[in-house]
Order: structure tokens, then sequence, then C-alpha cells
């Protein structure tokens, strides 16, 4: 995945409506009047959402059937979910560091004469 | 010696606000994460990732006071600058953060320090960048390696 892609994904999921979409697509294929119903939208609008998604290609359309149901790309979302355990590990990593930094305070911290650096 | 729990580091996205908040305890009492914050001794010595050096060029750490430091990967120079806005002792600092890849940019960040009493401390550190793009672009690629740096070389650095 590049840079670029990733930033189109991220960004297509800044917005919460289409969190939400996304979200239920998660559970099954839905169409885009499955869809609209519970935001209360027009199907305009969640036209728009899903085109933003699909050019991000977090979803898919399938072009056989009427109904045209909308598809949820997994595999791009557990690639996003990968990169923020990534940060989150690298935060893990540093905070480690700093948990030791503490502990050797404790000892510098100590009596006088058995400080040793 | 290295501490003997180790606590779950806890990453929090907001979805109203370009906010990233971490948050950690520590098994130290507020005072000595606050000073392993604020002597950049200290603070070198846990701040990059493990590949990199830390080399801390400036830093006076008190309110309207400035900092500057330059991380090295592999021969690579990347530096980090901003100003100190409020250093409360053991209790908070809120700094700005910038990377000079992307001078542009700046995020606002603030660090809180909360007593959980018995020696232990709840650390809260959160950053407000310039929008979502960025924060989801930070947490993509890690806020110490920089934007500018390939995935590639991510995915080495992180590599055990």
């Amino acid at each position: 995945m590049s840079a670029e892609q990733l930033s189109k994904v991220f960004s297509a999921l800044a917005d919460p409506t289409r969190r939400d979409i996304v979200a239920r697509l998660a559970s099954a294929d839905a169409t885009v009047s499955e869809l609209a119903e519970p935001h209360d939208m027009t199907l305009q609008a969640v036209s728009k959402h899903i085109k933003v998604l699909e050019e991000a290609g977090v979803v898919s359309r399938s072009r056989d059937a009427q109904r045209r149901p909308v598809h949820l790309e997994a595999e791009i979302l557990s690639l996003m979910t990968k990169w923020i355990d990534r940060y989150r590990r690298e935060a893990e990593e540093r905070y480690r560091r700093l948990d030791t930094v503490l502990a050797d305070m404790d000892d510098a911290d100590g009596p006088g004469p058995d400080r040793r650096d | 010696m290295p501490a003997t729990n180790t606590h779950e580091t806890q990453i929090v996205a907001e979805e109203d606000v370009p906010i990233i908040r971490i948050i950690r305890d520590f098994d130290a009492p507020p005072a000595k994460v606050f000073r392993a914050h604020t002597d950049p001794d200290l603070l070198a010595r846990w701040l990059g990732p493990n590949s990199t050096q830390t080399r801390i060029d400036h830093f006076d750490c008190r309110t309207g006071g400035s900092w500057h430091y330059t991380t090295i990967h592999e021969g690579e120079e990347y530096g980090f600058f901003g100003s100190f806005h409020e250093v409360r002792p053991d209790q908070m600092i809120v700094q700005t953060f910038t990377f000079e890849g992307v001078p542009d940019g700046v995020a606002l960040e603030r660090l809180e320090l909360e007593d959980l009493g018995n020696g232990r401390t709840r650390l809260t550190a959160t950053s407000l960048v310039d929008s979502f793009e960025g924060r989801d672009m930070i947490l993509a690629s890690g806020m110490d390696v920089g934007v500018r740096e390939g995935y590639d070389k991510l995915d080495e650095l992180l590599s055990p």
C-alpha cells in the first residue's frame, strides 16, 4: 500500500458517517438504500460517501446484481489496524525505556555512597 | 534495573478532534516522571526509537522556554523543535512540536501527570495536530521517525 493510498484511506475514514457505514458493512454486505436507512439521509448523500470509500479502496461494489451491494474490503482495514498497532508498540517501547530510566533514578536517589555512575 | 511491572500503553484517537492521546502508568512518583521529562540527559536516554540516537541541542524547560533536538538514524539527521508554553513542576508540560521536514506543521502537546498514590503516576500525553489527515499519517508512520521516511524503513526500524 503506497503512502498516498494510505492517506486516502485515512481521510475517507475521518468522517463519522463513513465510519458508521464501514462498521455496518463489517457484519454483512448491504445496498445503498439499506445503508441510508439508519442515517436518515438521501440516497444521493449516502452514494457520495460510498464513492469516497470506494475510491480509497475500502469498499467495492459488485457489478452483476441489480442491487449492487456494497462490500467491505477487510484486508485494507486490518492493514490500518496494523499501522496503529505499530504506533502503539513504538510508544510502548519508548515508555519501557522510561521505566528503566525511572528505576535507575531510584538508585541514584538512594544513599550517596552506593551511587555507581 | 528494569521495572518489574510493565504497564500497557493505551492510544486513543478522538473522532471529533485531530488528537492522539497516549495513556501510561509508571511505578514512580510524579516528581520523578517529571524530572525524566525535564532533565535533558535523562530525556535523551528514553526519547528516541531504539535504533536512533537522540542529541538534545537546546533544552530550556521553563514556561516561555524552547527546545531543539536531533535524532540520528543511519547517518541521517532529523531535527525537531518547539516552545514550552507552560511548565508546572510535577504536574504538567504544555509545548509545541514541529518536525523540521514539515516546517509549516505544528502540534500542541500537553503532558499531564496524575498522582495515583503509592509511588505511582498516570501519564497522559495529548497531541493536537493541524488536521485529521496529519494526525492519521502520524499514527500510520510513527511520530519519532517522521513522515518523510519510507514505510519500508519503518518496517526495518520496528522489526525485532
